[in-house]
């Protein structure tokens, strides 16, 4: 009985990154689920003929090039994340701290460029209400920023107690900050795709799924 | 995020002040009493609007105060407070909180900090919403639906700020029931004790489990369907709003469709009646169970029912827009699957039966509620077949019919499982009884009276009666027999909304008063009736977590002295290092 | 015991209610009589489930209620058993929902005969626009909705200047003969509700949505709105008469066309301009014209009459109350009326003409008017809209396409100067 009584007793660290893990799983359910509705939002909305691509000649996003620039920050934070994870898992505190650092600032430069995007464009007197293309690119990047700035909050959580957690316990918070960053490029590089894709492609799609 | 477990590897700290220990609690039972408290209090408010509704539908014109624009938004709030922020964050915040680490055998739940952040949130968008009332313009009388057009145009009242408010309310209510819902679905994956395999979970965990995972995938749709609302009303956006006219002005919006915010809201809203009914589906299980000392009926049936209906609430949403104007032959597939959706339904109430059947039944309070449970839902799911056939709605839809169905079904029949579980699980909560004879009074009161206010209620329906009417003057179809109707029904309401106060009056009464409870009053079999300390000391088992070695229904097992056998009781006494798998391996088939 | 003794008066209670009660559905004026099979179906169905089911339940409760020295059964589960009750639940719901999917096939298919009927739906209350000779509705679009066009029917539209119009809320139908409803609303979510024909549907802004029913029965049945629109959704009332086609006829004959419409509105009176307005603005959906009860104080003999306000003050109902209340409902409220009116910003000359429109209705008109009436000239159709509110300038009748081009100012001058001449090469041709 006492066999097991006392992994019952004090959950190891094995238990605890498989708790953390689950339910970082459901929490990206609910943000799958999130994006997807939104997303599905988009599709429906573009089937009317007031729909401009962003991407058209006229329209403030014919130059994606600030977006690719963004992209890219935070694709390089991601992989930031994933660099802090492998030293972590190996132990290599320093290393680790010092890469996540680094993606936290990647991950700034991110939100920042995207803050930038959206007074340019504002500048331009492309306001949300101009356009549903529009009003979708504000309010899908704002969502995405949101939750960018959620996984800022456990970023910072994990620096300021790194030095009271334990090894496994410090890669675990690296492990899962890693898990998100990946998950969120993920869904902006969809949202991207989305937003700049023609009004054909919306067209495609949305036949394909039958509406 | 998920770094807040720390206590698990350090010593559970023990909270010492007060503040630590009632307000700013990470302890499960605490925040769920917190969550409880506040949800029947707003739940109280809600009553009371509903109160005044009913006195203009039955005595128009007697109370000044209720004019049209105070008529609408005390049905918009009455409708939003006791769906979600009564009946969800009763079931999720206050019973699940409260009853998952206990029944799966946990010290807490395994994200306590953000469960406490949880009620925080909660408690934080009930301000909110509260607020709307006192902010220029009042609160939003858009209907629960909160349909635009109407919802952010001038023409309905609290469009300047009660609408906004509303929709503030319900994204921080969602990321309230977010971070709730991962503590539950968490906390019954993976911080079981040994031996509580997923078959061996009473169907109460079952059934706020799959609530849990419905909410977190459903609830999106609602904070979308805000968020797009909140664009279109604040930045002009033409999410939702076509080129329309307001009150003789041409509004700037255009393109938009109304539709595709009832298809994003009932994508939301169907779920969540499954959100409400599927955990009071599983407590009900475990009251039948227990009060006939029979073990549930068909468990991994009752199990894969409660799965089934889950899954299917997904593709059900269109049949509340049968006549919404959207794609007429979306009807042929919307009725079909939520007629099939009636046999996993049908099939618990038959269990429920049966499991009545060759039991040893007791009468008690928890029992009576169980019972009028069954009675009530039974009537309201067959009103829900009437409404779920395409054909049958059509001249159904927007009349008292559905006013009628909806509240037994969703309205009564889980309240009855809310205060059939109260009255049940309070003994474990404070450690006394509640009073037998005031429980009996208010069980009586309560069944009866809201039979007679809502059955009549359908023929209102039939006989084609509108919904959403502040007044039926001069209506010449509308008999005269139909307004008396409405004034008994205003009556009767009147007096069970009055009677609650029996219910107030117990709880409180009974934390100082009730007869001393004891551990297990019920003899109940799961493992919340096996904590050492009643009630529950932090951390639920402070020596050692229990080990479980049977399903939650042994009641009446042959060959057993006793007509109920703990969880925590071995197969073999003489024998307690059985063996047993990894804790998540399904071994578990019931004895 | 009590239980299952209450339990089976409720249930037998439910049954004779359900056959004795006074409230049962209306008398049926439409060829949707299958829709009330289906219903009579619906309710055999489950009220045999209910009885049966409620009468096991009592039994078993009597049956095996506690009694000392009782000891349940033990019986886990029944496979057997639960799968026949599946089986037998499976039958019922077929019975129910194959007949409903079929008549509900009769309801999505509007025959091909069926006359035109246009409902719109708009804040408080409903107008009917049917097709002319062409037998064709011109298309509407919201822009062009003006005081003039109330239907917002397309001026270049050939086949709308034949469409006939209803602005009152009364129409007519001819008997038995198939009519398919198209629904149009102009600014919220309403429903074209007719109990006596069983059939509705929503009237969604942005959209066209339709039904269909044959009336069968003559009479006058009252329309309701069954979607809420706001706070005047109960009282948005209107009238359908199903007449033998004789009468039908000679009502057609009275309806004037659009174009007539249009013909007619130039030469009209104060008055006139002012009833049209009142119209078309929608005041007449809350405030009535006959002495009736609506939603806002009501337009009969109100000129001249004194109202207590809500703060307990009187005031007399002359021009500058009219106009203030008009341009600002809620500085004046008259008491017992809630304050749910918006603002209406019209012209001068519009206030005039709705003021003498409100003054021809009160019962010292006359003496009133011949003072008034040099005052008054035609009224601009439709309000102007403001172009520049959106913060950027553009010229009306042109898509907001162009890039914002960086340049510095010597670039922007020479551009302008080459406008400029090629304005000065036009006005020197």
């Amino acid at each position: 009985m006492s066999s097991y009584s006392v992994s019952a007793e004090r959950p190891d660290y094995q238990t605890l990154n498989r708790r953390a893990k689950t339910g970082l799983r459901f929490l990206l359910a609910a943000i799958t689920s999130l994006f997807f509705l939104f997303i599905l939002a988009l599709m429906i909305r573009a089937q009317f003929n007031d729909w401009e691509s962003l991407s058209a000649p006229w329209n403030p996003l014919a130059n994606p090039a600030p977006l690719w620039v963004n992209t890219l920050m935070l694709a390089l934070g991601s992989a930031s994340m994933q660099w802090a994870r492998v030293a972590a898992r190996k132990h290599h505190r320093e290393l680790a701290l010092q890469v996540m650092l680094l993606a936290g600032f990647f991950t700034l430069a991110f939100l920042v460029g995207q803050v930038w995007l959206w007074r340019q464009l504002s500048a331009l007197g492309f306001y949300a209400s101009a356009n549903p293309a529009n009003g979708f690119f504000y309010m899908l990047t704002g969502v995405h920023a949101v939750h960018m700035l959620g996984g800022l909050i456990g970023w910072s959580k994990t620096l300021l107690s790194a030095k009271r957690y334990a090894n496994e316990k410090f890669s675990t918070a690296v492990e899962l900050c890693a898990i998100y960053w990946h998950y969120l490029l993920g869904i902006w590089l969809v949202l991207f795709a989305l937003l700049v894709c023609e009004p054909e492609t919306f067209a495609a799609i949305a036949s394909f799924c039958g509406f | 995020m998920a770094y807040a477990e720390d206590a698990e590897l350090e010593e559970l700290h023990e909270p010492h002040s007060f503040w630590t220990k009632y307000i700013w609690s990470q302890d499960h039972k605490v925040i769920a009493i917190q969550y409880s408290l506040t949800a029947i209090f707003v739940g109280l408010i809600a009553l009371v609007l509903s109160g005044l509704m009913r006195m203009q539908i039955g005595f128009p014109g007697s109370l000044e105060t209720v004019d049209p624009t105070a008529y609408y938004q005390y049905m918009t709030m009455h409708g939003m407070i006791m769906v979600i922020y009564l009946l969800t964050a009763l079931f999720l915040g206050g019973f699940g909180n409260y009853l998952i680490p206990l029944m799966v055998g946990a010290r807490d739940m395994v994200f306590p900090f953000v469960n406490m952040l949880s009620y925080w949130a909660y408690l934080l968008s009930v301000i909110i919403l509260l607020a709307s009332f006192f902010v220029p313009g009042g609160a939003t009388g858009a209907g629960w639906t909160l349909y635009p057009p109407q919802a952010i145009t001038p023409g309905t009242p609290g469009t300047d700020w009660g609408i906004v408010l509303m929709l503030v309310s319900l994204a921080v209510f969602i990321v309230a029931a977010t971070m709730g819902g991962l503590n539950y679905v968490t906390t019954v994956l993976q911080a079981r004790t040994h031996g509580m395999t997923l078959f061996r979970m009473p169907l109460s965990v079952w059934g706020i489990f799959v609530a849990t995972i419905l909410a977190l995938l459903a609830f999106p749709a609602l904070f979308v369907s805000a968020v797009m609302m909140l664009f279109d009303k604040l930045l002009g956006t033409s999410f939702f709003m076509p080129e329309m006219m307001s009150l003789g002005q041409q509004l700037d919006h255009k393109g938009g469709s109304p539709i595709l915010f009832q298809h994003l809201f009932w994508f939301f809203g169907h779920p969540e009646v499954y959100i409400v009914a599927l955990p009071a589906f599983g407590l009900v299980s475990d009251l039948i169970s227990t009060h006939s000392r029979k073990n549930i009926f068909g468990y991994r049936m009752m199990v894969w029912a409660i799965v089934a209906i889950g899954g299917l609430s997904f593709i059900v949403w269109a049949h509340h827009m049968y006549v919404s104007g959207m794609n007429p032959y979306f009807g042929f597939f919307f009725a079909t699957t939520t007629l099939i959706i009636a046999v996993p339904t049908a099939l618990k109430v038959y269990n429920w039966l049966l499991t009545l059947w060759r039991g040893d039944i007791h009468m008690t309070v928890p029992m009576l509620f169980s019972l009028a449970f069954i009675m009530t839902f039974l009537v309201g799911g067959l009103t829900g077949l009437f409404l779920g056939n395409v054909i049958v709605d059509i001249p159904l839809s927007d009349t008292y019919f559905v006013v009628a169905h909806f509240h037994m079904v969703m309205g009564v029949a889980p309240i009855l499982v809310v205060f059939g579980a109260i009255y049940h699980w309070y003994p474990k909560i404070t450690g006394r009884m509640m009073n037998d004879t005031i429980g009996k009074w208010h069980f009586w009161i309560t069944f009866i009276g809201t039979y007679l206010i809502y059955f009549p209620m359908h023929y209102l329906g039939i006989q084609g009666m509108p919904r959403r009417y502040f007044s039926y003057e001069e209506i010449e179809f509308i008999p005269q027999s139909a307004h008396d109707l409405n004034t008994f029904i205003t009556v009767t309401a009147i007096f069970v909304g009055v009677a609650q106060l029996l219910f107030v009056f117990n709880m409180f009464h009974s934390l100082f008063y009730g007869r001393e409870a004891g551990p297990n009053p019920w003899r109940a079999t799961s493992l919340e009736w096996q904590t050492p300390q009643t009630p529950p000391v932090h951390g639920n088992w402070p020596q050692k977590l229990p080990v479980v070695y049977r399903w939650a229904y042994d009641y009446s097992v042959p060959g057993m002295e006793e007509d109920y056998t703990p969880q925590t009781v071995p197969d073999d006494p003489a024998h307690e290092s059985i063996q047993h798998d990894e804790a998540g391996n399904p071994d578990g088939a019931p004895a | 015991m009590a239980f299952a003794v209450i339990l089976i008066i409720l249930t037998i209670a439910s049954v004779l209610f359900h056959y004795l009660n006074p409230w049962q559905a209306t008398e049926l004026a439409s060829n949707w009589g299958t829709i009330d099979v289906t219903l009579l179906i619906t309710f055999a169905v489950c009220g045999l489930f209910f009885v049966v089911i409620c009468g096991f339940m009592a039994y078993v409760l009597i049956r095996y209620r506690h009694r000392e020295g009782n000891k349940a059964h033990y019986e886990p589960e029944n496979k057997k058993l639960e799968w026949w009750l599946i089986v037998v639940t499976s039958i019922g719901i077929c019975a129910m929902l194959a007949p409903g999917l079929v008549v509900y096939g009769d309801f999505v298919r509007v025959p091909k005969d069926a006359a035109i009927l246009e409902a719109v739906g708009e804040q408080w209350r409903w107008t009917f626009r049917m097709p002319g000779k062409d037998n064709k509705l011109g298309t509407s679009d919201v822009k062009h909705i003006s005081s003039s066009n109330p239907f917002g029917i397309n001026p270049d539209d050939p086949s709308g200047q034949d469409d006939l119009l209803v602005l009152s809320n009364e129409v007519h139908l001819p008997i038995n003969k198939p009519v398919k409803v198209l629904l149009r609303s102009k600014d919220v979510l309403h429903n074209f509700y007719v109990p006596q024909f069983r059939a509705k549907m929503d009237l969604v802004p942005g959209s066209v949505s339709y039904f269909w029913f044959t009336p069968t029965r003559t009479g006058a049945f009252e329309v309701l709105c069954a979607e809420h629109c706001g706070v005047g959704h109960f009282n948005m009332r209107g009238k359908v008469f199903v007449d033998e086609p004789d009468v039908y006829e000679s009502w057609l004959e009275s309806l004037p066309t659009y174009a007539e419409s249009l013909v007619r509105d130039v030469s009209l009176g104060l008055e006139e301009q002012g009833k049209q307005l009142s119209e078309s603005r929608g005041c007449l959906a809350c405030h009535s014209v006959d002495g009736s009860q609506s939603l806002g104080p009501g337009w009969l003999n109100l000129y001249g009459a004194t109202e207590t306000l809500v703060d307990g003050t009187t005031v007399t109902v002359d021009d500058d109350y009219l106009k203030e209340s008009i341009t600002d409902p809620g500085a004046k409220v008259v008491k017992g009326y809630p304050n749910v009116m918006v603002a209406y910003d019209f012209s001068p000359e519009q206030l005039d003409a709705t003021v003498a429109y409100i003054r021809s209705l009160a019962a010292s008109a006359e003496e009133n008017e011949v003072e008034r009436e040099e005052e008054s000239a035609p009224p601009e159709a439709g309000n102007t809209a403001d172009p520049v509110s959106r913060g950027r300038q553009l010229v009306q009748g042109y898509p907001r396409i162009m890039q914002p081009y960086p340049s510095n100012d010597s670039d922007t001058h020479a551009l302008v100067e080459f406008t400029q001449s090629i304005h000065n090469d036009k006005q020197g041709d």
